[in-house]
């Protein structure tokens, strides 16, 4: 089985996190260290994907810098979307052709452990044709977005477990005109540690990984 | 020529959208270079060129979807006479592109700068621990709370909770194990993590001027601030330094060194003999290489035997597994081994844990002797020194012999003064007294 080292960065700025998602992909492109899966919770933030649309922006910049609100441009795929605390963000950053050389099998997969994870607190999650991510009757609960060089990933998902949904006001998510939802507003009080650690198990089943939680101490 | 085509990226993938053009018509391309993107379902993927060459019209624009194998430019090989020599690789095979793996060799995409983000004021967490009123924790604890708990040696009832219910959260032991001990006057910046959005800067220190430069610590500077933070508190640290006649491992070290590297094609150091010495001195002394665990001491029947490797900007001890059962060959062996590997960034996570004891070789930088940190959950490091000739008094008359200073930073919780010295005087009596052969 392969290996996947799991490391949990906590709260750190978006640019700053792309800037370790880089550096590990480009790693990864000539061949060297081994597949990661990183968990981040990023202040708030709303990034802009390579399909963005202006007019999914609701906001001016100034409104959003006034809220407290850091505006990006990535080059994930996907539109428009928010980030910021309650939510779980992670960054799958893998070879794929260890595994399937196949972006579609990939993004079905990562929507398969989001359903399989919210199965375990008693969600009833589902796709809906179409439109990648992860949807509830209440709403999207998750939302994808990849980016693919050299068939090695970076960017991934970000699963609301409490997020302050108020904040999705100043976008349209994802260009739909559709209500966004989080595991707290399903009435399911999850402690975000026991959600990674459901992330962690499903990912691995689903993947074919060995998954390596990173090791206090790691570093002297 | 050569056709570019949208790449199949997958079994259920018949068409994707082209996003972005990286090169424009009459641009030189080189074979491998990022030439457009696409996306497809949510995945935004670049593609590379398939040759090298200019690069024609481009015949689908931004934004068009396109079927697989479509063909959506294409490329002159050899440039438009290009004056002869030097550059352009020669004449590529004229094979049609074949369908281009999705490589492409977007340089390490240069992170933007990291935008000194105005700090939200939400989540300036207080650091409420000078509140020192005693309690059980309040709520349940999640597992990953007891764990930390217990690998820190953290009472959970010094801890203020701020979670849920006054719930104690990994946040509140991450304050807590950063606050300075006891009565600590003032003491520099201790390591702060991340508690503000914008990490590691204290709050109120922050102002960049003109006569400084802030810069966010990486990853592995945090860890091993927090690592060197906790081992410090948990640990009662002690060093003792004993002087090593290194004369019989030079001259055996010398004999040998030559036909090694020939052999092995890798130089014999000093670093495996100590190594040896010590596995040696460990299995005298086995509560040297064991752990502790609150109140039970935890003794390895095995020896894993950790070697600090300093690396560009940090360090990482990856770990010789089962080192009692190699000789000076095979401990040097992997050293070189995992030194280099580290330096690539290539250890396994395994190869990085379940060490027992570490050596830390400060000696190749020019060191004599220093004070190590113990690598926790372990009770002692050794500190080598480095190899120098010296004048020494034998038998009343002076004698040139090659010396060094081995040092022993040990956890007085555990290993009594004494002890620490029997044990640093077992490495030093078989390395004075080298019998081993070494090829």
């Amino acid at each position: 089985m392969r290996d996947c080292v799991v490391e949990d960065l906590g709260r750190i700025g978006f640019s700053e996190a792309f800037g370790i998602q880089s550096k590990i992909a480009s790693e990864r492109k000539q061949g060297l260290g081994v597949d990661r899966l990183l968990f981040v919770e990023h202040p708030h933030v709303i990034t802009i994907g390579r399909n963005g649309h202006e007019e999914n922006l609701l906001a001016k910049e100034a409104t959003l810098r006034r809220a407290g609100i850091e505006l990006h441009e990535t080059d994930r795929g996907g539109d428009v979307t928010y980030h910021g605390p309650g939510q779980i963000v992670a960054y799958p950053i893998m070879d794929l052709r260890e595994w399937k050389r196949d972006v579609g099998a990939f993004v079905r997969a990562i929507e398969q452990v989001l359903i399989d994870t919210l199965e375990d607190f008693r969600i009833e999650a589902r796709r809906i044709g179409g439109l990648t991510g992860v949807w509830t009757d209440a709403g999207k609960i998750a939302a994808i977005g990849v980016h693919l060089s050299r068939w090695v990933s970076t960017h991934g998902w970000a699963l609301n477990v409490s997020t302050d949904l108020e904040y999705f006001q100043y976008i349209v998510p994802c260009g739909l005109s559709r209500p966004v939802t989080s595991m707290a507003a399903l009435g399911v009080d999850a402690n975000i540690e026991e959600v990674k650690s459901a992330l962690i198990a499903h990912f691995g089943q689903i993947f074919d990984f060995e998954m390596q939680r990173e090791i206090v101490g790691l570093y002297i | 020529m050569t056709d570019v085509v949208m790449p199949q990226m997958g079994e259920s993938i018949v068409e994707g959208t082209l996003t972005k053009w990286l090169k424009k018509t009459g641009d030189k391309v080189e074979r491998d270079e990022p030439l457009f993107e696409i996306s497809t379902d949510k995945v935004d993927t670049e593609i590379p060129s398939p040759a090298a060459g200019t690069l024609g019209e481009l015949l689908v624009q931004e934004g068009q979807t396109v079927q697989v194998n479509a063909v959506v430019a294409r490329i002159s090989e050899g440039g438009n006479g290009a004056p002869a020599a030097a550059a352009p690789p020669p004449a590529q095979p004229a094979e049609p592109a074949a369908p281009p793996p999705a490589a492409a060799a977007l340089p390490a995409v240069a992170a933007p700068a990291p935008a000194p983000p105005p700090p939200p004021a939400q989540e300036i967490k207080q650091t409420e621990a000078k509140d020192k009123e005693t309690r059980e924790p309040a709520g349940p604890l999640s597992p990953l709370v007891r764990r930390m708990a217990r690998e820190n040696n953290i009472d959970l009832s010094q801890v203020t909770g701020t979670g849920a219910g006054g719930r104690i959260t990994k946040e509140d032991l991450e304050t807590f194990t950063r606050q300075p001990v006891a009565s600590a006057p003032a003491p520099r910046t201790s390591v702060t993590r991340a508690a503000s959005p914008s990490p590691a800067v204290p709050i109120g220190q922050a102002q960049p001027t003109a006569k400084t430069r802030i810069e966010p610590m990486s990853n592995m500077r945090i860890k091993i601030a927090e690592h060197m933070v906790m081992s410090k508190r948990v640990s009662a640290h002690v060093t003792t330094v004993h002087r090593v006649d290194m004369t019989r491992v030079a001259k055996m070290r010398a004999k040998h060194k030559d036909d090694f590297a020939a052999r092995y094609g890798m130089s014999l150091t000093f670093l495996p003999f100590v190594a040896r010495a010590t596995v040696e001195a460990l299995g005298a002394f086995p509560i040297v290489n064991a752990s502790i665990d609150g109140t039970n001491i935890i003794y390895h029947n095995e020896i894993h035997l950790g070697i600090a490797v300093a690396l560009e900007n940090g360090l990482i001890v990856p770990v010789i597994r089962n080192a009692d059962e190699k000789n000076v060959l095979g401990l040097q062996r992997s050293i070189v081994d995992l030194a280099s590997r580290a330096r690539a960034r290539q250890l396994k996570p395994d190869e990085i844990q379940g060490g027992t004891f570490s050596i830390t070789n400060f000696g190749s930088f020019g060191s004599v002797f220093a004070t190590p940190i113990i690598n926790q959950p372990q009770v002692a490091i050794l500190g080598v020194g480095t190899v120098e000739k010296v004048p020494v008094v034998i038998d009343d008359a002076i004698a040139i012999r090659s010396q060094c200073y081995l040092a022993l930073t040990f956890d007085h919780r555990l290993i009594d003064g004494a002890l620490g010295d029997q044990f640093t005087g077992k490495v030093k009596s078989v390395l004075e007294n080298w019998s081993e052969e070494v090829l």
